[in-house]
């Protein structure tokens, strides 16, 4: 332990300067010699068979090295799904291995040219015809009767308790009403980029765009039967990914490719690729009913949510999770439905399920509210639960109360008036919301990590995690100083690679705990081999892991005791370095208890009368996730989810064509994410009550601040104008009504 | 995107030239436009003219007139101290528009042509008249929220996009032409064409033509002017739809009104009937609320962009009553 920590403190990010100054390399700029660059053709039609494919025009173009169909397409294996734990995809569907169509953008022709200019040249001249099938397309039409999904990310897609429409029946106040958000693309700045180098028929290189390295190796290992050691996957920076940058079929068409043009193989997709071949966020149709006392408290917790699905694919948004955790209720009747699409698949986006499921729950918490006539954080305040309220199970840290009073004391939530459409300033319509935000905290099982310590007094240490942009080369290395007892400037955090023990993928805000469990893991078996090199005439001689503490850069007896420092003890046994490798501990903390990450937002927003323009003025999350690493970088990531938030509220939708599946707007022109000037002062707080089940007492970050946002936004929108939009995005002509 | 050859022109003269004598030209100005398409395969020429680095110095003629070479950038037109004074929507509009990089590279000449937003005309797997003649439309029964509600055809009913433009019409601007034929000058209120059958044909110009400079009269001086555009980002976001309005009001009338509305159509359209029902009018909400209804009273909405209408009705009201 260092006797004056550096976890909690704001340290500045490890990767800044080499970004700032443009010296970082991201995948698509990786030197590779000899690299060939590929361009995809994908379908334009959503379902059906591909009756011809013209490749005369297009071989004969400038640069031409090889095109790739499904007819010279080597045998390559289904992909494993993410939530399988071995692979890093959302869909099940074979990778140009049949003349099907399953969606609109379905990659059906790769094209590899000497530059990406010949490469894109050609594709555009690869002609290819379909034999049309009937596509499901139309949501509206196709979603009565949908089937629930076996699970929704490993849990029951419907929880019964007591006969939640009965109790609703009932009830002395109800709500009872349907919220839409629309599909969602995560558009990171840096488009998805892989590039591929085969060194023999059974090893190969890739260099990706990747939250998921280790996954990826095994995928591709899985689809190209290889062996694992035999794959080396590299990621060292990656510009933003918020679940999208997993495994999709470009990296396995680039695989192939480079292995039919036997030469190394880039291919960075198109923008709009981007939004066609990747996957989004299923749009939802979200019914939230709920029954209450006159005193407040619930007596019916009514949560259906349909989401959708590509053809074959394996990812149910889970919408209802919030329901599930957030409010204690008499009865509760949560149920989730999906509806196979023929889309591109529905991936992970920021907060899956929670975010839009949040605002559905969270718009009808404030409708409530607005017919009890009570304050909506109050009202809130009156179903805080002392359980998990569905499993029963203790929470191991909920401060929730506590960031509802303190959130509102700052934000000055009682000069508020409850009344609708009762502020204005100018044209302006002023209104305020409020919305509860959760997130569950997850440590994926399988991270490992290596501590090495070398004889000048610095230690490293490895893992194949991912550096997005959220800073954790920078937290991992505070982390590793404290618990070896070292100087910051001496700790190194090495990443980005699959020759690294393995990691889990950053999702589910569960890097940052998973990395510090197999961190303890690694500093546990070092320990033991330091004490094991330590001579007979060492105070240390004789002791076990647990006599011992590390620090000072040395290990010494507990309690003051004696010791020696590591360069001491490497150079007596004339050793340069040492290195202790570990597994992190099984994730045992959740069986017994419920852990989630929680927080408040709040914000206010200006309307215009005249245009029904909204622009959000300002915004106070506070946040209960726990213990923080870094003060400055869970800033940055709170901050970040908010904006992200705010996009979804207000502006982003990514429109599909119902006629023909395709994607329409699959440029940043056409999707609207904020602009800066969309964005106001957002400020950040959090109680930081340690949770005492959690690694480092923390919890995730990365999510969470992204959940509530919306709501908050359209209950500030109702409070502005009296205007409800139960469907997002909230844009001018809902405001007005026309 | 489609091989093609590149070649930079000093002068006025010489890219003429080089346009008629190059198969398959066309002008090149900040390429913000031009490049995207031809990157979706949707604009495939042969030769592109660079005309971005010809003379784009600012200033007012011997008669008076703003002149503003094709050449100039949107952020310099903006930033220009006299077009702030004196032509303030043309910067208003200028600023409104796309974002400050586009801007800095966005000249005049390529902000008046560039093609419209519709999401099937980008997208070269979609039917679309204007880029396929004959083709069909796919936003008829499409997304059609942002297309036109005046002006529009069976055959497209697409929008001109740009902001510029459509101050530019509010203020009585000129084209000057530059091409094989010799110099010619085009109302700028003429420049753009309705789809009617030829939705393929948006514009007057005349093959190989170039735009060489754009002409402003001095607005009326006691004429008070503004810009406005609705659009659900802040920045960065074509309008759903946008007013340019020029009023002169003496003692509780209307002595002279113009007013020019954007996102509703394929050119920025002159709302001429408006104007008269303004003129002389007592300068009163009532009179604003008429003068928007005869404007509008050709408009007919598609599917999905019925709301424009009253959107356009709210905005031209209340940007009269602000300049009243
Ligand atoms: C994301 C995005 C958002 C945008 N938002 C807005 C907005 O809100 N409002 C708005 O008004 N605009 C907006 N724009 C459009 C932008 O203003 C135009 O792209 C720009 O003005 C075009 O100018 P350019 O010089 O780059 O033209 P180019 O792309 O070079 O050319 C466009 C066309 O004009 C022709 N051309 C160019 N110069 C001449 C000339 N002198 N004579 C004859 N023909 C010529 C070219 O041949 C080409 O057909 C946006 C663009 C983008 C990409
Ligand atoms: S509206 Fe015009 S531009 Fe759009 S698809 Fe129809 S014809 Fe093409």
């Amino acid at each position: 332990m260092n006797a004056d920590p550096v976890v909690g403190r704001a340290v500045p990010r490890r990767d800044g300067p080499a970004k700032v100054s443009g010296a970082a390399a991201f995948t698509a700029e990786v030197p590779v010699e000899g690299t060939a660059h590929a361009k995809l053709v994908c379908s334009t039609v959503a379902a059906g068979e591909i009756t011809g494919i013209d490749l005369t025009e297009a071989r004969s173009a400038p640069g031409v090295v090889a095109i790739m169909t499904h007819h010279n397409a080597p045998a390559m294996r289904i992909a494993p799904l993410l939530i399988t734990l071995r692979g890093a995809s959302f869909t099940r569907a074979p990778v140009m291995q049949d003349a099907r169509i399953r969606w609109n953008g379905q990659p059906v022709a790769i094209v590899v040219a000497e530059t990406p200019e010949q490469a894109d040249h050609a594709a555009s001249l690869v002609r290819v015809s379909y034999a049309l099938a009937e596509a499901r397309l139309v949501f509206d039409d196709l979603k009565a009767g949908a089937p629930q999904p076996d699970h929704v990310q490993g849990e029951a897609p419907a929880v019964m308790i007591g006969d939640a429409e009965a109790a609703l029946r009932a009830a002395d106040t109800r709500v009872d009403q349907v919220y839409r958000t629309p599909w969602h693309t995560h558009c990171a700045i840096e488009p998805h980029a892989t590039t591929v180098a085969w060194h023999d028929d059974r090893s190969l290189t890739m260099w990706d765009a990747t939250q998921a390295i280790t996954h990826s190796q095994a995928t591709l290992a899985e689809v190209f039967s290889l062996d694992l050691e035999n794959i080396r996957v590299v990621s060292q920076f990656v510009g933003g990914a918020f679940g999208n940058k997993m495994m999709w079929s470009h990296q396995i068409l680039c695989a192939a490719a480079a292995r039919l043009a036997q030469r190394p193989v880039r291919l960075v997709l198109s923008r709009s690729d981007v939004f066609r071949v990747t996957g989004g966020r299923t749009r939802t149709e979200q019914r939230v009913a709920l029954g209450a006392r006159a005193d407040g408290t619930l007596t019916a917790l009514i949560h259906e949510a349909t989401t959708t699905t590509g053809i074959s694919d394996g990812f149910a948004e889970q919408c209802t999770f919030p329901a599930r955790v957030l409010y204690g209720a008499d009865t509760f009747g949560i149920d989730q439905r999906v509806v196979e699409l023929h889309t591109p698949a529905n991936s992970s986006m920021r907060a899956p399920g929670e975010s839009v499921g949040s605002f559905a729950l969270e718009c009808a918490i404030d409708e409530l509210a607005e017919q009890l006539d009570v304050d909506p954080l109050d009202l809130r305040t009156r179903f805080e639960p002392a359980a998990h309220p569905t499993t029963g199970k203790p929470f191991s840290a909920r401060h929730l109360l506590e960031a509802y009073r303190l959130g509102a004391e700052r934000f000055g939530w009682a000069e508020r008036s409850s009344a609708p459409r009762s502020r204005r300033d100018g044209p302006w319509w002023i209104g305020q919301g409020v919305a509860t935000a959760t997130y569950p905290y997850t440590r994926m099982p399988g991270g490992r990590a290596s501590v090495t310590v070398s004889a000048d007094g610095h230690a490293t240490v490895r893992t194949a995690a991912h550096e997005m942009g959220m800073g954790t080369a920078t937290v991992q290395a505070q982390y590793a100083a404290d618990h070896l007892g070292l100087p910051l400037d001496r700790v190194h955090f090495e990443y980005g690679d699959s020759r690294h023990p393995a990691a889990v993928p950053a999702g589910g805000s569960a890097q940052t705990v998973s990395i510090i469990a197999s961190v303890v893991a690694a500093t546990r078996a070092l320990t033991a081999e330091l004490l094991r090199l330590t001579s007979s005439d060492s105070p240390l001689a004789g002791a076990g892991t647990d006599d011992v503490e590390l620090r000072d850069g040395g290990i010494y007896l507990r309690d003051g005791g004696a010791g020696q420092s590591w360069p001491d003890i490497l150079r007596r046994a004339g050793r340069d370095e040492l290195t202790g490798e570990g597994a992190a501990s099984p994730p045992t903390e959740t069986a017994q208890h419920a852990m989630h990450s929680f927080g408040v937002q709040f914000c206010e927003v200006r309307v215009h009368d005249v245009t029904g323009e909204v622009r959000v003025s300002r915004w106070l999350g506070m946040f209960d996730t726990g213990r923080i690493i870094n003060p400055r970088t869970a800033t940055s990531q709170f901050r970040g989810a908010i904006v992200m938030g705010i996009g979804s509220a207000l502006s982003e939708e990514t429109i599909f064509d119902e006629r023909t599946g395709r994607v329409l707007n699959a440029t940043l022109a056409e999707y609207h994410v904020p602009v800066h000037a969309d964005i106001p002062p957002i400020e950040v707080a959090w109680l930081g009550h340690p949770d005492p089940l959690a690694p480092m007492a923390g919890k995730g970050v990365g999510e969470v601040g992204m959940v509530g946002v919306a709501a908050a936004v359209a209950n500030a929108v109702y409070n502005a104008t009296g205007r409800r939009i139960r469907d997002l995005p909230i844009t001018p002509d809902k405001v007005l009504g026309l | 995107m489609k091989p093609f050859t590149y070649q930079r022109a000093d002068d006025v003269a010489s890219a003429v030239a080089a346009a008629a004598t190059t198969p398959g030209a066309v002008y090149l100005g900040g390429g913000t436009n031009l490049v995207d398409l031809m990157r979706q395969n949707i604009e495939r020429p042969a030769a592109l003219v660079d005309i971005s680095r010809l003379p784009a110095r600012i200033e007012i003629g011997t008669d008076g007139r703003l002149r503003i070479p094709a050449a100039a950038t949107n952020t310099d037109v903006a930033a220009d101290p006299v077009v702030r004074r004196d032509f303030r929507i043309i910067a208003e509009a200028i600023v409104n528009g796309a974002s400050g990089q586009i801007r800095n590279m966005a000249t005049v000449g390529g902000n008046l042509m560039q093609r419209t937003r519709c999401l099937y005309f980008y997208d070269a797997g979609a039917h679309c008249n204007k880029r396929e003649p004959g083709s069909g439309c796919d936003a008829v029964d499409g997304h059609n929220r942002m297309h036109a509600v005046l002006g529009a055809s069976p055959h497209c009913m697409a929008t001109h996009p740009s902001d510029l433009a459509v101050a530019l019409a509010a203020l009585d601007a000129r084209v000057h032409l530059a091409g094989p034929a010799g110099q010619r000058t085009v109302e700028l209120r003429d420049l753009h064409r309705l789809p009617g059958d030829t939705p393929h044909v948006e514009h007057t110009l005349e093959p190989g033509e170039l735009i060489t400079t754009v002409s402003v009269p001095a607005p009326p001086a006691e004429a008070r002017s503004a810009y406005r555009k609705v659009r659900e980002r802040a920045s960065y976001a074509f309008a759903l739809v946008s007013v340019a309005a020029l009023l002169e009001v003496r003692d509780g009338t209307v002595v002279s009104a113009r007013l020019a509305l954007g996102g509703v159509a394929a050119k920025p359209w002159r709302a001429a009937s408006a104007e008269a029902v303004l003129t002389g009018a007592p300068a009163t909400r009532a009179s604003f609320e008429r003068a928007a209804d005869v404007a509008l009273a050709d408009a007919r909405p598609l599917t999905h962009n019925g709301f424009k209408i009253p959107l356009m009705r709210r905005v031209i009201v209340s940007t009269l009553e602000e300049l009243s």
